[in-house]
C-alpha cells in the first residue's frame, strides 16, 4: 500500500535467516513467489515462529538478509533494518491478538488507517474485507464476543486489509477446536489462493501444510531438513520427524543389493536394489503380527515386544520394541486374538515388496533420532 | 511415538493431587489472630467515628455554606485536579519509559521516582523551596529572567501536590504497562502503525484502567496534601489555603469548624474509594 513495488521486482520473499541465541541457532533460506503459499513445517522448538518473527521485523537477524519484492528490509552486514511498520507484511498471529478495545470493523480498519487512509475510507475497506470473510453481521462485535473461528477470520481480514507483499500466518488453525478447524481450513485455503502476494504458513500440523500450501519446507533444530511438494516429501521422508508426520516407519542404513544393514545392525530384505547409504521406509499397516513364527512369503520376520497400544483411526497402532523399533497397524480383532498387551512378545513380519528403499542424500543433515 | 502403555508407567505411583481451584475449607479465625485484628480495625475506625459523633450536626449546613469553607474546598478541588492533569501529562510518559525501555540507571530513576512517597511531605516542601524559591536553584533564574515567582502562589500549591502525588500515578501506570501484553504492540506495528500511533491507539487504551486508577489515587493524594503545601505555598485564604491547611488552622481557633472541614474531606475520600473499589482498584493492572 505504501510500498508500491513493481511485480517484477523479485519474489515476494527472498531471505536467508541466521539467528543465534544461547543454545539455539536458526539458519534457513526461504523464498516465496508472489501468489505462492509456502508452509514452514516443523516440531515445536524447531525455530518456525522465530523465523516468522524475523521476517516480520520483530526479531533481529544475526546474519543473512530479508528481501520483500526485491526491497531489502533486513541485512545486518549492510546495516539495513526496516522496522515492522514499514515492511509490506501482514501477520496472523497464533492467538490472533485482535485489539480487545476495538470492534471487529475497527480492528480490520486499523491497518489501512495506519497506512494513512482516511477514517471513512478505511472503514469502507474494512467492511469490504469483513464481507469477504462473511462476517459483515459481526462488524460491531468486540473480539471477546467472537468465537474462535470468527476471531481467526477477523485476524485474517485485518492482515489482508493492508494488501501485504508477504502474508505471514503463525499456526493459524491451532487455536481452533477440531470441528471449526475443518471449515476454517478450507476457507483459509480459499483466501490464501486469492491473495496476490506471497504467503508463508508456519504450522506443526502436516494436514494444514498439505492443504494450505503449494510447497512445504520442513525444519528441525533450526535447519531445513526437507523441502518440496507434499507428494515428494511424503514419498521419501528424510528424517524420523517427517516419517512420523506421514505415518511411516523410517530407518537409515547401508544397502548392498537387496539387503540393507540398518545402523543398529538389523538386516532388512528389500525389493529395490541399492548400494550405499539409503533410507528404508514401510507403512505401519504393512507390518503383520503373529503369535508364532509365520511361514511363507514374508521375507522379514523378527521377534518383537509390544511396548504400547493406542487408537489410530479405526485400527490400533501397536508400538514394537526389540531388535527393530516399529509401529504396526492392526485391527482390534487381531489384538484380541493375539492377546496383545504391553510387555508381551509377538512375531512381526514385513514383505520385502512393502519396503521402499531410496538413496539418502549424504550432504543432508543426519536425521535425528534415527531408529 | 507416545505409545499408551497398558500398564501404569513404573516410578509414577498414583498420587492424589488436590485439584486446583477447589475452595479451601473456611475456618473460624483463631483467637490469637482475632484479637489483634479487631484492635487494628478499631484503631482505624474509632477516630473516624469520633469525627462523625462530634460533628456539629445541627449547624452543619450553615457552616458548610460559609464562604471560607467553600473557598478552601474550591481551591482544593481545583488544585488537586490541575496537579493530576500535570502528573498525567508527564507521569504517563515517565511510566512508559520505566516500563518499556532499557537504559543504564533505570533502577536508580525508578527509585528516585518513588522517593516522594516515603519522604516526609514537609521535607518535600523545603526541597521545593530550595529549588523554586526566590533564591532557589531554578527559582532565582525564573525570577531574574521572567520575573516569575512561584512560592506562596496557587501554582506552588499545584506543584507541591504534584510532587507528592505523582509517584502514585507513575507506579500504577508502570504496573499496568508491565502487565499489558506487549504483543498487541507488535501486532500494531505489523499493521503499519508507528510508535506514537501504537501508543495512542493500542497501548493507552489497553492500560486505561491502570491509568484511571493511578489518576484517582494521585488526585486523592493531592487533595489531602498538607506538609509540602504549607511549607512551599503557605496559607493565604483563597490563594493557597487548601482544605487540609484550613483544617489545621481552624483547629487552633474554631475546633468545630475543623471538624466540619474534616468531615467534608472524609466524605469526598469515601465517595472516591467507593466508586473505585470494584471498577479499577481490584483489577487495576489487568488489561
Amino acid at each position: 500500500m505504501t510500498h508500491p513495488t513493481p511485480a517484477t521486482a523479485g519474489p515476494a520473499l527472498d531471505a536467508r535467516l541466521t539467528i543465534e541465541r544461547v543454545g539455539f541457532r536458526l539458519d534457513i533460506a526461504l523464498s516465496v513467489a508472489a501468489g505462492e503459499v509456502v508452509a514452514l513445517l516443523g516440531p515445536n522448538g524447531a525455530g518456525k515462529t522465530t523465523a516468522l518473527r524475523a521476517l516480520a521485523g520483530l526479531v533481529h537477524l544475526s546474519a543473512g538478509y530479508v528481501r520483500l519484492a526485491g526491497r531489502t528490509v533486513d541485512d545486518p552486514a549492510r546495516r539495513v533494518w526496516v522496522p515492522p511498520e514499514r515492511r509490506s507484511i501482514g501477520v496472523v498471529f497464533q492467538d490472533y491478538l485482535l485489539f480487545p478495545h476495538l470492534s471487529a470493523l475497527e480492528n480490520v480498519a486499523f491497518g489501512p488507517r495506519s497506512h494513512g487512509v482516511r477514517r471513512h475510507r478505511a472503514r469502507q475497506q474494512a467492511a469490504a474485507w469483513l464481507d469477504r470473510v462473511a462476517l459483515s453481521h459481526l462488524a460491531r462485535r468486540r473480539p471477546r464476543q467472537l468465537s474462535g473461528g470468527q476471531a481467526q477470520r477477523v485476524a485474517l481480514a485485518r492482515a489482508l486489509a493492508v494488501e501485504p507483499t508477504l502474508l505471514l500466518l503463525d499456526e493459524p488453525l491451532s487455536a481452533l477446536d477440531a470441528g471449526t478447524r475443518v471449515d476454517t481450513r478450507a476457507e483459509l485455503h480459499r483466501h490464501l489462493a486469492a491473495h496476490a502476494g506471497g504467503a508463508l504458513v508456519v504450522t506443526h500440523d502436516p494436514l494444514d501444510a498439505v492443504i494450505l500450501a503449494d510447497r512445504l519446507i520442513v525444519i528441525e533444530h533450526g535447519r531445513i531438513v526437507q523441502a518440496g511438494d507434499a507428494v515428494s516429501i511424503t514419498a521419501r521422508p528424510q528424517t524420523d520427524y517427517v516419517a512420523r508426520l506421514v505415518g511411516l516407519n523410517l530407518y537409515r542404513g547401508r544397502a548392498d543389493g537387496h539387503t540393507v544393514a540398518l545402523d543398529d545392525g538389523f538386516k532388512l530384505t528389500v525389493d529395490d536394489r541399492h548400494h550405499g547409504p539409503v533410507f528404508v521406509a514401510f507403512r505401519p499397516a504393512a507390518v503383520a503380527l503373529h503369535q508364532y513364527p509365520p511361514e511363507g512369503s514374508p521375507r522379514n520376520v523378527w521377534q518383537a515386544t509390544v511396548t504400547g497400544i493406542q487408537h489410530h483411526g479405526d485400527n490400533l497402532r501397536v508400538e514394537l520394541g526389540g531388535p527393530l523399533r516399529a509401529a504396526a497397524d492392526v485391527t482390534p480383532d487381531a489384538v484380541a486374538q493375539l492377546r496383545l498387551a504391553a510387555g508381551e512378545p509377538v512375531w512381526a513380519a514385513v514383505k520385502a515388496t512393502e519396503i521402499r528403499a531410496y538413496a539418502a542424500a549424504e550432504a543432508d543433515a543426519q536425521p535425528e533420532g534415527d531408529r | 511415538m507416545t505409545g499408551t502403555a497398558l500398564e501404569p508407567a513404573p516410578g509414577r505411583p498414583p498420587v492424589a493431587v488436590p485439584k486446583p481451584g477447589r475452595a479451601p475449607v473456611r475456618r473460624r479465625a483463631p483467637l490469637v489472630a482475632l484479637v489483634p485484628a479487631l484492635l487494628g480495625l478499631a484503631f482505624l475506625v474509632v477516630p473516624l467515628t469520633g469525627l462523625v459523633v462530634r460533628a456539629p450536626w445541627s449547624t452543619l449546613l450553615e457552616r458548610l455554606a460559609e464562604p471560607e469553607v467553600l473557598t478552601a474546598l474550591r481551591l482544593s478541588l481545583l488544585s488537586a485536579t490541575l496537579a493530576t492533569a500535570a502528573c498525567l501529562l508527564v507521569g504517563v510518559p515517565l511510566a512508559w519509559v520505566l516500563a518499556r525501555t532499557e537504559f543504564p540507571g533505570r533502577r536508580l530513576v525508578r527509585a528516585l521516582v518513588t522517593v516522594p512517597m516515603v519522604l516526609p511531605p514537609v521535607v518535600g516542601g523545603v526541597a521545593l523551596l530550595l529549588a523554586f524559591g526566590r533564591r532557589g536553584l531554578l527559582g532565582s533564574w525564573l525570577d531574574q529572567t521572567f520575573g516569575i515567582t512561584l512560592p506562596f502562589t496557587t501554582t506552588a500549591v499545584v506543584m507541591a501536590q504534584s510532587f507528592v502525588a505523582m509517584p502514585f500515578l507513575v507506579i500504577a501506570v508502570e504496573g499496568a504497562l508491565r502487565g499489558a501484553d506487549t504483543r498487541y504492540e507488535e501486532a500494531s506495528a505489523t499493521l503499519g502503525a508507528g510508535r506514537w500511533t501504537t501508543f495512542r491507539r493500542v497501548t493507552l487504551p489497553l492500560v486505561a484502567p491502570g491509568v484511571a486508577a493511578g489518576a484517582v489515587l494521585c488526585w486523592a493524594r493531592a487533595l489531602g496534601e498538607f506538609g509540602a503545601t504549607i511549607t512551599f505555598a503557605g496559607n493565604f485564604p483563597g490563594r493557597t489555603q487548601t482544605m487540609p491547611v484550613a483544617v489545621y488552622l481552624a483547629l487552633e481557633t474554631d475546633p468545630s469548624a475543623a471538624i466540619v472541614l474534616s468531615l467534608l474531606l472524609l466524605v469526598v475520600s469515601v465517595v472516591i474509594l467507593a466508586s473505585l473499589r470494584d471498577r479499577w482498584l481490584a483489577g487495576g493492572s489487568a488489561a
